[in-house]
């Protein structure tokens, strides 16, 4: 059974003439148990409303998102807030850690926001992704490299078994680039997380064996393109 | 990690609005509670400050002026009355006590009263009560001039001891050109009873009637004469006889009551401030509102952070309701004790003007009824931030930061 399942997605939103825009027309999606799968696409192709969507932080117009066998999409949003808290890890472009919590607090808060503080996980992520002399340190004195990887023990910190990342290595030269991607993956493999991970750029979607070009699953992309010609 | 440590947290983040409205809700606090609490037990304790005494014979006139001039020590007297009046109350049977007072001198502006010395405790007759004095000192002896000081004059002027020797100045007001000649030995200092008496010097009556340069007609005149009652209910009979039947005489009874006609004649004033302390207490709660709803802008993209953590939109609001409630209790907390600070100095003002002292541990409902609407008040104030962040768009603020 996949882990997640998309089917028939469809998300609009309007546009500054009034008008409405498709941003996302995804007929079928599966990603199984464990996966590593890397979605290629260009800036402003709607990667992040897609992760959004499947997240359940943003609701689809029509269509189904299933994690794990739970339409997260029929879900009202206390549901599916809760729903994210513990079975989804996000991690962000621009990490998104919270700048007046250190490292640990950071990591913790994502633990205490699906239901319980597990503060001795939180260390040992920590820990694992060799930040363990930097647990209260705050994000603005950690280089970038080690803020993306705090991130990274944020989204695992609940062992979810889905984690979305969204143009991780987009603000890291490409030597940490190389680095977080692959404490991303090494840690998600050894939580047996599935990850999908959308991003423009080719070197690091290059290293994955399955990744897809947005455009050729996301019908409203090619809708857009025939109509500007 | 739980709601108050993210409290806590985003406190930390934004402390100097934090302490500025902390600080101005405790001092609107503290003026509510101050203005609320001074005027109250202020009036209370005026009213229970009788010395013991129920009721006071005077001069045709004022009830409220006999009461300051006499028991207060405050004001001018209404008029004399004769030395025959004070013999003939002193000889009724509903009369437990009678107490013959004459004013004129003062010693610094401390109001020196001829009286007798039944107006002393006498171990002999414990239940008619007294002005008791320290040890080491004794009643003024009738015939000569002799003095027992107030425990509040005694800590005033400076060397006034038991056996030490003062000359009194003439009138109720201090003017260092008038003195008398005549010299006054201390025999005793009393006892303090935080009441008006502690601002007196107390005489033999025979010395303020005939102390040189005062009107020889006035030799046997009183300025009144304070009286304990056998019962309650002589208080009706005396009232009719002197005040409704008589054209002479004033009875002023009951004290309390009319102690409190000089409150309500200042009401309008202790309306005024409250009008003023509610107006500082609604700036200081629309200076939380404006204080954590400015602080919504900067904080917009971390609500998003832990909203797409998956924090709910109720959790979100619970935290900003939660940290505006703990600035309510903080700056509750801490007008307790501005007021506090400001009831010392009120009390110490009082005390010095009247000689009536006030409680800092006076209890009033609005001890707990002022910190608690500030804190409800401050909550209500969160709400409109609390929607704010309710409705923050969680994908639009969560996006990177051109």
């Amino acid at each position: 059974m996949p882990l997640l399942t998309i089917k028939n997605l469809k998300k609009s939103f309007v546009d500054p003439a009034g008008g409405r825009k498709n941003v996302l027309d995804i007929p079928n999606l599966e990603v199984e148990p464990g996966q590593e799968l890397a979605i290629k696409g260009i800036s402003g192709s709607g990667k992040t409303t897609f992760l959004n969507v499947i997240s359940g932080i943003l609701k689809p117009d029509s269509g189904a998102v299933e994690i794990s066998g739970i339409s997260i999409s029929e879900l009202n949003e206390a549901k599916r807030d809760k729903f994210r808290a513990k079975n989804i890890g996000y991690i962000f472009q621009t990490f998104n850690l919270l700048q007046g919590f250190s490292a640990l607090e950071n990591v913790c808060l994502g633990s205490y926001l699906s239901g319980k503080t597990n503060k001795a996980r939180s260390i040992e992520l920590l820990k694992k992704v060799g930040l363990a002399d930097r647990l209260h340190y705050k994000p603005s004195a950690l280089s970038t490299g080690q803020q993306q990887r705090v991130a990274v023990a944020r989204a695992l910190v609940n062992n979810p078994p889905l984690v979305i990342a969204d143009e991780p290595t987009g603000n890291l030269d490409p030597d940490s680039a190389l680095n977080a991607l692959s404490i991303i993956r090494n840690q998600c493999r050894d939580e047996g997380a599935a990850l999908l991970l959308v991003s423009h750029d080719s070197r690091i979607l290059d290293l994955f064996s399955e990744n897809l070009d947005f455009a050729d699953i996301n019908l409203a992309i090619r809708e857009g393109k025939e109509k500007e010609k | 990690m739980n709601i108050p440590f993210l409290v806590f947290k985003s406190i930390r983040q934004h402390w100097v609005s934090t302490l500025v409205t902390i600080i101005s809700l405790s001092l609107a606090t503290g003026l509510m509670l101050t203005v609320w609490i001074l005027q109250s037990q202020a009036q209370k304790v005026f009213a229970e400050s009788n010395s013991g005494f129920d009721a006071v014979l005077g001069a045709r006139g004022s009830k409220l002026q006999l009461v300051l001039n006499c028991l207060y020590h405050l004001e001018q007297s209404p008029g004399n009355i004769e030395w025959q009046d004070y013999l003939d109350i002193k000889k009724d049977k509903r009369i437990a006590k009678a107490i013959p007072l004459a004013v004129g001198d003062n010693l610094y502006g401390f109001r020196i009263v001829g009286t007798t010395t039944n107006v002393f405790y006498s171990p002999e007759n414990p239940k008619l009560g007294g002005f008791k004095i320290e040890k080491g000192g004794r009643p003024f002896s009738e015939s000569r001039m002799e003095a027992v000081v107030g425990s509040y004059v005694a800590q005033s002027v400076k060397g006034l001891k038991v056996g030490s020797t003062f000359r009194p100045y003439h009138g109720l007001r201090f003017d260092p050109n008038d003195q008398h000649s005549e010299v006054y030995v201390v025999t005793g200092i009393m006892e303090p009873t935080n009441s008006p008496a502690d601002r007196a010097i107390w005489i033999p009556i025979s010395g303020v009637q005939n102390m040189k340069g005062h009107a020889v007609e006035t030799s046997d005149q009183l300025s009144g004469v304070l009286l304990k009652l056998v019962s309650p209910t002589v208080g009706q009979m005396l009232d009719l006889q002197y005040n409704r039947q008589g054209n002479r005489l004033t009875l002023a009874w009951p004290v309390a009551s009319i102690v409190s006609e000089l409150f309500n004649k200042v009401s309008w004033f202790d309306r005024l401030l409250q009008g003023v302390a509610m107006l500082v207490g609604l700036v200081a709660v629309g200076s939380v509102l404006a204080s954590v709803y400015n602080s919504m802008n900067e904080r917009k993209r971390d609500i998003a952070i832990m909203r797409a953590l998956g924090a709910s939109r109720s959790k979100v609001v619970t935290q900003i309701l939660s940290e505006c409630g703990f600035i309510g209790i903080a700056g509750s907390l801490f007008g307790i004790i501005i007021y506090a600070l400001l009831m010392q100095v009120g009390s110490e003002i009082l005390r010095e003007k009247t000689g009536v002292v006030l409680s800092i541990a006076y209890f009033h409902p609005s001890l707990f009824i002022a910190p608690m609407s500030m804190t409800l008040a401050s909550i209500f104030a969160g709400i409109l931030p609390a929607m704010k962040a309710y409705r923050s768009p969680v994908a639009e603020n969560i996006l990177p930061i051109a």
